[in-house]
């Protein structure tokens, strides 16, 4: 029973993470180094990602800001609440 | 009588609602390989295979000028009508966003 705590609690898994930051500010670095930083508006299950109020990073330098963007899931390499 | 989508109130459910209510406009789309496109979309589906119309296709490469210093240049082609693979796809957004 010590290993309790490594047990799924209240069946909490990646997915519950995602639902839970939606609508609050994101950042997404996608495999090829890119950053996103922006509001969560929406996930799905391929981890396609809607933002709002993005800001585009490259290499820490801002480079692009978008109002609404769609990321493609694949291209994802983690979703980080700020 | 239960609804079955019960995000109907809410204009973005998902995130694929945010590229049909990009139909018809004007879209800026960064595709794998330092590529953009701009271009009015007239169809996309779940794998963001893309049909856009009176395309800009602008290429990012890297060249060395004369004294070996690498610059980035960019290529500009233009096209009536493009079918886009999913694949290389990595963003969409509304160009009246940017």
């Amino acid at each position: 029973m010590e290993n309790g705590t490594l047990t799924q609690g209240e069946g909490r898994d990646p997915s519950g993470f995602l639902s839970d930051i939606i609508g609050s500010s994101v950042t997404v670095k996608l495999n090829s180094g890119v950053v996103y930083k922006g509001e969560l508006q929406s996930v799905d299950g391929y981890m396609n990602i809607a933002l709002e109020k993005t800001e585009e990073h490259v290499n820490g330098v801002k480079k692009r800001s978008y109002g609404d963007a769609f990321v493609r899931g694949n291209n994802v390499m983690y979703i980080s609440a700020d | 009588m239960a609804e079955v989508d019960d995000g109907a109130a809410a204009p973005v459910s998902e995130p694929l609602d945010l590229v049909r209510l990009c139909l018809n406009e004007v879209v800026f789309v960064k595709l794998r390989g330092d590529r953009e496109l701009k271009g009015r979309l007239h169809a996309y589906d779940s794998h963001c295979n893309l049909v856009l119309g009176d395309v800009e296709e602008t290429v990012y490469v890297v060249d060395e000028d004369e004294e070996g210093d690498e610059m980035v240049k960019s290529i500009h082609k233009k096209s009536e009508m493009l079918f886009v693979r999913g694949d290389s796809v990595v963003l969409i957004s509304p160009q009246s966003s940017t």
